[in-house]
């Protein structure tokens, strides 16, 4: 009798696919459980923001941005408005760049409690992700007193904010973080201390230093492997100079540096430090101010071109901006992390279980708008 | 039933050639079916309801509260719901395993019911080799989930066939060794007799009998969870990755027999592990003389209160375990098996039979302690549950009633 042999199947693991959070696909290759690899297949959410600006006024393509990262729309929203900004010379007003960190922390952690949520759901633990869901619903509540969107928030204006914040806001964010540390906690005991969830991530995708500087990842999944690199501390933006807070890395405590624990620790870490950026917001925000200084109807930036970078929630998310003097930008290009987390799938997934490339891409916490725009 | 065969003889004309045993197996078969439809089957749907009440409380919500008292009648209208949807069978499945596969995984799980005592007389079959029946029949449900897998002619599918396969042939062991632990203590592989050698109170329970039997209950406990494709262990069915696995190609009312048969399978965990280890359905002497003494049903429906009690216990620590705990990986899974359950069962089965041996009255002391114990555990659980609430300022909602 000859040897015993296996046959490849070819999985094909999306586009519908629970675990994929949109619409990605992925070619996978396996031997039984154990994959060769798998090759993500991009694209199917093209929806040419990026084309759709040309035709837009600077003023009118703004809501387009919140479509970029559906779950960062205040970054996206903050991110293009800087760029214009930064071409035609606008300055706005202190008041209102408080403004613009206060909501685009509390858009970070609503994004990474979804992120960390939906991690615990791929890997089984069902409830975290309501309980995180349950919070995002009270920072929701928030949001739409201050701009009154729950997703598309469209909250920043080229020249500052398009409202100032209601009287008494302020005390609710401050009372809704002082419940949600405890909460923070509750939610690590349930899902982060939790043997199980540790024996899924540790060990598993790791992405060491090089590997992720070479991809090009960024964010949580960079400083997950370590390196301490965040743009609000190190090409410093808006008022983030002025707060006192840590920029958390991956430290290996599950076993690897860089494996999927980390990027989880990393994502949990970050919501405390912007409950602590929220607190110290409140405590400096200038009484005075107006949310949106005077900006000519038609913005006609003169012709040059403009490179912007934020700290997204799902890391360095850049702005590409030309105009041709016209009120319509003649190019707009974003750059956004969860294109590059993709690449990087590929050579990571070699030799992986079905079940750890699930852990895999959920701690990469991909978005599938942003991937494609 | 004799008296009713007798009965009906006189009443029908029967034909002379045929022994009257025939008669007597057919009004006893039918007995015990319409004892299963009407009295076990409804058991699943309770069951559905409780799982989706308590999940529902776990994770901030009301569950359903719509259809009859709190939604107690939810299993009855996705009953009837899912019997008047349209049913898919797939282009390339195999027509015939893939329409039979559920009734096999169906069949698996009910006719295990047989050899349930839920009180004294309460039991469709006292088998003589009750327990090990129990075990040989719900091995059906296995060949039903791979049959399902394989037939769908779907990848997801397939996979979650092999791992289902894979999973329940490890678990059998480290089950059927926690249950020898039981049939050496009781001296008899019949439920009722397992359940006549324990005691009413909770130190007289095998669960209590010594170390050994409780450090079994945990591995019975984790092997019937694993046996029953349940969280932590639910990889055939893994939802995030293999997209509910064997059933995915499934609708309409084969796929609710897939889940009659999760729903049913809680409860017959909870069942075994009440009759093996918690006393079953026994009600202390005093208490059983005065129900006997008021009206002749009464012990038989303290008996079975007591049993149904303990058991919803287990299916709501079941419950508790799925909405909680992420899901192991499938190597986790095997790891759990072979190299920790398997000794572990070992161990548990020559320690009863040398604790037997050397203590044949066994020790009251050692299961005061036991049960001392316990009751200490369980408190300072508590406590910490409610110190845990106290620091994380949460409001809790304590009315069951939403």
């Amino acid at each position: 009798m000859g040897e015993l042999r296996t046959q490849e199947m070819l999985l094909n693991m999306g586009p519908q696919h629970p675990s994929t959070h949109g619409v990605i696909r992925f070619v996978v290759k396996t031997d039984g459980e154990v994959m060769t690899t798998a090759v993500p297949d991009v694209g199917y959410l093209h929806r040419s923001i990026e084309k759709i600006a040309e035709k837009a006024t600077y003023h009118g393509f703004m809501p387009w941005t919140d479509r970029v990262d559906y779950l960062a729309a205040m970054n996206c929203n903050y991110t293009y408005a800087l760029a214009v900004e930064r071409l035609a010379g606008i300055e706005t007003s202190r008041r209102a760049e408080f403004l613009r960190v206060i909501s685009m922390e509390l858009n970070r952690i609503i994004s990474h409690l979804l992120a960390v949520g939906a991690l615990g759901m791929d890997v089984g633990a069902y409830t975290p992700f309501v309980h995180g869901l349950r919070e995002r619903e009270k920072v929701n509540d928030l949001i739409e007193e201050l701009c009154g969107q729950r997703l598309t928030y469209n909250y920043a204006r080229v020249g500052g904010v398009i409202y100032d914040m209601p009287p008494g806001w302020d005390k609710k964010v401050l009372s809704f973080i002082n419940q949600f540390e405890p909460l923070l906690e509750e939610f690590n005991r349930l899902l982060t201390d939790n043997k199980i969830l540790i024996h899924r991530l540790r060990g598993i995708g790791v992405i060491t230093k090089e590997d992720a500087i070479n991809y090009n990842l960024v964010g949580p999944n960079l400083r997950g492997s370590g390196v301490k690199w965040d743009l609000r501390k190190d090409i410093p933006y808006s008022v983030y100079p002025e707060f006192d807070f840590e920029i958390p890395v991956g430290t290996g405590e599950g076993g690897a540096l860089g494996d999927c624990y980390d990027r989880y620790m990393v994502r949990i870490k970050e919501m405390r430090e912007s409950c602590k950026i929220l607190r110290q917001c409140f405590e400096k925000i200038p009484a005075e101010g107006e949310a949106q200084v005077k900006v000519p109807k038609k913005v006609r930036p003169p012709a040059g071109e403009v490179y912007v970078r934020t700290e997204s929630t799902r890391g360095d998310l850049g702005c590409y901006l030309v105009s041709d003097g016209s009120d319509k930008p003649y190019r707009v290009k974003f750059r956004a992390g969860s294109f590059t987390a993709m690449s990087i799938v590929e050579k990571i997934s070699r030799g992986m279980m079905i079940a750890d490339l699930v852990a895999f891409i959920a701690s990469l916490d991909v978005v599938a708008p942003e991937i494609d725009r | 039933m004799q008296q009713f065969a007798n009965w009906l003889l006189t009443k029908i004309p029967y034909p002379a050639f045929l022994p009257t045993e025939y008669l007597y197996i057919g009004v006893q078969l039918i007995f015990a079916l319409l004892m299963l439809m009407l009295f076990v089957a409804p058991f699943a749907g309770i069951i559905s309801w409780v799982e989706r009440r308590v999940a529902a409380r776990m994770m901030d919500r009301v569950g359903p509260n719509r259809v009859g008292p709190q939604g107690f009648l939810q299993w009855l209208a996705d009953g009837i719901k899912s019997l008047l949807k349209e049913d898919i069978i797939p282009t390339n499945a195999d027509p015939i395993l893939f329409r039979l596969a559920p009734y096999l995984v169906f069949i698996g799980m009910f006719v295990a019911f047989v050899v349930v005592p839920f009180s004294s007389k309460l039991i469709i079959a006292d088998l003589n080799i009750g327990i090990f029946y129990l075990i040989a029949v719900t091995s059906i449900v296995t060949v039903g989930i791979m049959m399902s897998g394989w037939a769908s002619n779907n990848k997801y599918s397939l996979l979650g066939g092999m791992r289902s396969a894979a999973q329940i042939v490890s678990y059998e062991i480290p089950t059927g060794l926690a249950i020898l632990v039981i049939v050496l203590l009781s001296g008899s592989l019949s439920m009722q007799e397992i359940i006549a050698a324990q005691g009413a109170y909770p130190w007289e329970w095998f669960l209590f009998s010594n170390p050994f039997t409780a450090m079994t209950f945990f591995i019975l406990f984790i092997s019937a969870l694993a046996e029953g494709n349940r969280a932590p262990f639910d990889i055939p069915e893994a939802e995030s990755e293999l997209v509910s696995g064997y059933s995915t190609e499934y609708s309409g009312m084969r796929f609710v027999f897939f889940y009659f048969e999760e729903w049913a399978n809680i409860y017959l965990i909870a069942a075994v592990g009440t009759a093996l280890f918690l006393g079953g359905w026994q009600i202390p002497p005093a208490v059983r003389q005065w129900g006997a003494a008021t009206h002749f049903i009464l012990p038989h429906l303290l008996e079975f209160l007591t049993f149904f009690i303990k058991a919803i216990a287990i299916v709501f620590v079941v419950i508790w375990i799925r909405w909680t705990l992420p899901r192991v990986r499938v190597d986790q899974l095997m790891i759990l098996c072979w190299k920790y359950l398997l000794p572990f069962g070992f161990a548990c089965a020559l320690g009863t039979a040398l604790w037997m041996v050397l203590f044949p009255k066994g020790v009251p002391l050692v299961s005061y302690t036991l049960f001392g114990g316990a009751v200490v555990t369980g408190g300072y659980f508590f406590y910490r549950v409610w110190y845990q609430l106290k620091a994380a300022n949460v409001r809790v909602h304590l009315n069951p009633f939403v």
